[in-house]
């Protein structure tokens, strides 16, 4: 029996009085490719932040590998969306990676040789070694979504969020990051992904969560992933969903 | 004698504010710095008031808590949806002003010149010496100064990493369990310090031009976060023998003559620096252009 990476219960978020994310509650088994899939709004950025503690939760519980996340934070690693940090912060690609590790040095520890070893082999999993002494501010969006990938790597974590990988990378960048997530599978480990891009849903993902302030359907990807449910999930906004031909 | 305090004072808050500085630019804060120098006045006073001296350690702390209770508050405002540059305008005015009240209702008793908050006058530096059992320690300035430095580099010594990550990635910071909030309050109550370990000689509102204006040239200078940090430092200590020559040769305020060295420094990194300056890009541009029409 695989055991759960990830149990969420009860899970309510407001900002100021507006609900954003109302009573999700979910599991995710050990292994599984997560796409979290919604409209505009619909608190898929907040599901992650909410479940690691980045912003307050009204009610809700998170379980990691069957205990509070507060005592397992070094089993997930996190990649946030791109657009979160100045990228004209004066460091290098590889520095940033080295963030990755900074979880497991403690409070006193500083990053040394060792810290960067793993750090330039994360920086060639996603094929970025020749990148490592440039300047965050001059690679393009496809190759700083990789440098975020890389940190995440370095985190060695078992339980990935990853907030909008796919946004605003070239062709060769998304195909990288799609084997990234195959590999981390196959080594048993477990990722949730929001993803905005209906076309790809079925191809790149085992689990599907269909998400809209509510928890609208959540399972295998050939189960949920059905022309009714998109019809509930994103209600009125379903013209466009018709324009984008989404193959069904 | 008095040339080398009053540079060895200038040097140390410039070190002081450059180092922080570098941050609080980084973190694009340099708006609370501003806002920090300020309402630390109502803190002196109080502090004045208590312990009925200028005993600089007493002001020190409550400066700090003054510091502190503006980022609280500013922060406090901003949550509650008040627009982020008009919370910190109405929170560093209001103190100061609470300050410039307590100072005219205390006039009588206190000798505490508004004048001297305002504007420091750090070729005073060396008449309020510290002295023990007889023996002349030197400025009490510059041993204030000095202990604040000591304190800034041991605790960003300490927590370099953590104060990284949480100007670059806040949230990664957060994700990882690393006490954001404490190390911004850490931060702030630094910069609280710096501000009033250095407005006796530069006064509360030329201080923020060397928080902010070294470390801002300094990051036209470079790619990596520890050599802007140093440059910052080195460019405010630049700044203050420029200016001091200055003022010495013009006869004018020596505080005012250090900011102005700065701001000069902080053009000339603007117009030459070789990454980001005016002219490498002009000039990268016009290469580029060529290349175009060459090929």
């Amino acid at each position: 029996m695989t055991k759960n990476a990830l149990h969420i219960e009860g899970l309510s978020v407001a900002y100021q009085k507006k609900p954003v994310l109302c009573n999700v509650s979910f599991e995710v088994k050990e292994g599984q490719l997560v796409g979290v899939v919604g409209p505009n709004g619909a608190g898929k950025s907040t599901l992650i932040k909410a479940a690691l503690g980045l912003i307050p939760s009204l009610t809700g519980q998170v379980q990691v590998y069957g205990r509070p996340y507060k005592q397992q934070r070094r089993l997930v690693g996190y990649v946030p969306q791109r657009e979160s940090v100045d990228w004209d912060f004066p460091t290098n690609a590889l520095d940033v990676v080295v963030m990755g590790r900074y979880g497991h040095l403690g409070w006193f520890r500083r990053p040394g040789a060792k810290e960067k070893r793993i750090a330039m082999e994360c920086l060639a999993k996603v094929g970025m070694t020749d990148y490592a002494d440039r300047q965050i501010s001059q690679l393009s969006g496809g190759q700083q979504q990789r440098v975020f990938l890389a940190r995440a790597l370095a985190q060695d974590a078992q339980l990935y969020f990853m907030d909008e990988p796919f946004v605003g990378v070239d062709a060769a960048t998304e195909k990288a990051i799609i084997q990234l997530l195959q590999e981390l599978k196959r080594q048993g480990k477990t990722v949730i992904v929001v993803h905005h891009d209906l076309a790809t849903v079925e191809e790149y993902f085992d689990s599907v969560l269909l998400l809209n302030v509510e928890l609208r359907a959540y399972g295998l990807t050939r189960d949920v992933f059905t022309r009714t449910n998109l019809h509930q999930t994103y209600g009125g906004k379903l013209a466009f969903l018709d324009r984008e031909k989404v193959s069904l | 004698m008095i040339d080398f305090w009053i540079l060895l004072t200038g040097a140390l808050v410039a070190s002081c504010c450059g180092i922080l500085g570098a941050f609080l630019v980084l973190r694009k804060m340099a708006m609370i710095g501003d806002a920090i120098s300020h309402s630390v006045l109502p803190g002196i006073v109080i502090a004045f008031m208590i312990s009925g001296s200028r005993d600089s350690f007493a002001m020190l702390l409550g400066a700090s808590l003054l510091g502190l209770v503006t980022v609280f508050l500013i922060q406090m405002f901003k949550q509650s949806g008040v627009q982020a540059d008009a919370s910190i305008g109405v929170v560093f005015t209001a103190l100061f002003a609470v300050g410039v009240v307590l100072v005219s209702l205390n006039a009588r008793q206190v000798d505490l010149d508004l004048d001297c908050v305002l504007y420091g006058e750090i070729a005073y530096v060396h008449w309020n010496t510290w002295s023990m059992s007889g023996v002349d320690l030197g400025p009490k300035a510059v041993w204030l100064l000095g202990f604040t430095l000591l304190v800034i580099l041991a605790v960003l010594g300490l927590f370099y990493k953590q104060f990284k990550l949480c100007a670059f990635d806040p949230a990664l910071a957060a994700a990882l369990g690393i006490p954001v909030a404490l190390f911004h309050y850490l931060l702030m109550g630094l910069v609280s310090m710096a501000t009033v370990s250095s407005f006796e000689s530069v006064g509360a509102i030329l201080v923020v031009g060397l928080l902010i204006i070294p470390a801002s040239t300094a990051y036209l200078l470079t790619d990596r976060l520890g050599r802007m940090i140093a440059l910052s430092a080195g460019i405010g200590v630049l700044s203050t023998v420029i200016g001091y020559g200055a003022a010495v040769v013009l006869d004018a305020s020596i505080a005012g003559c250090m900011v102005c060295a700065a701001a000069l420094l902080f053009v000339l990194a603007f117009l030459f620096s070789p990454k980001h300056g005016l002219v490498a890009r002009a000039a990268r541009r016009r290469r580029l252009s060529r290349q175009q029409l060459g090929a």
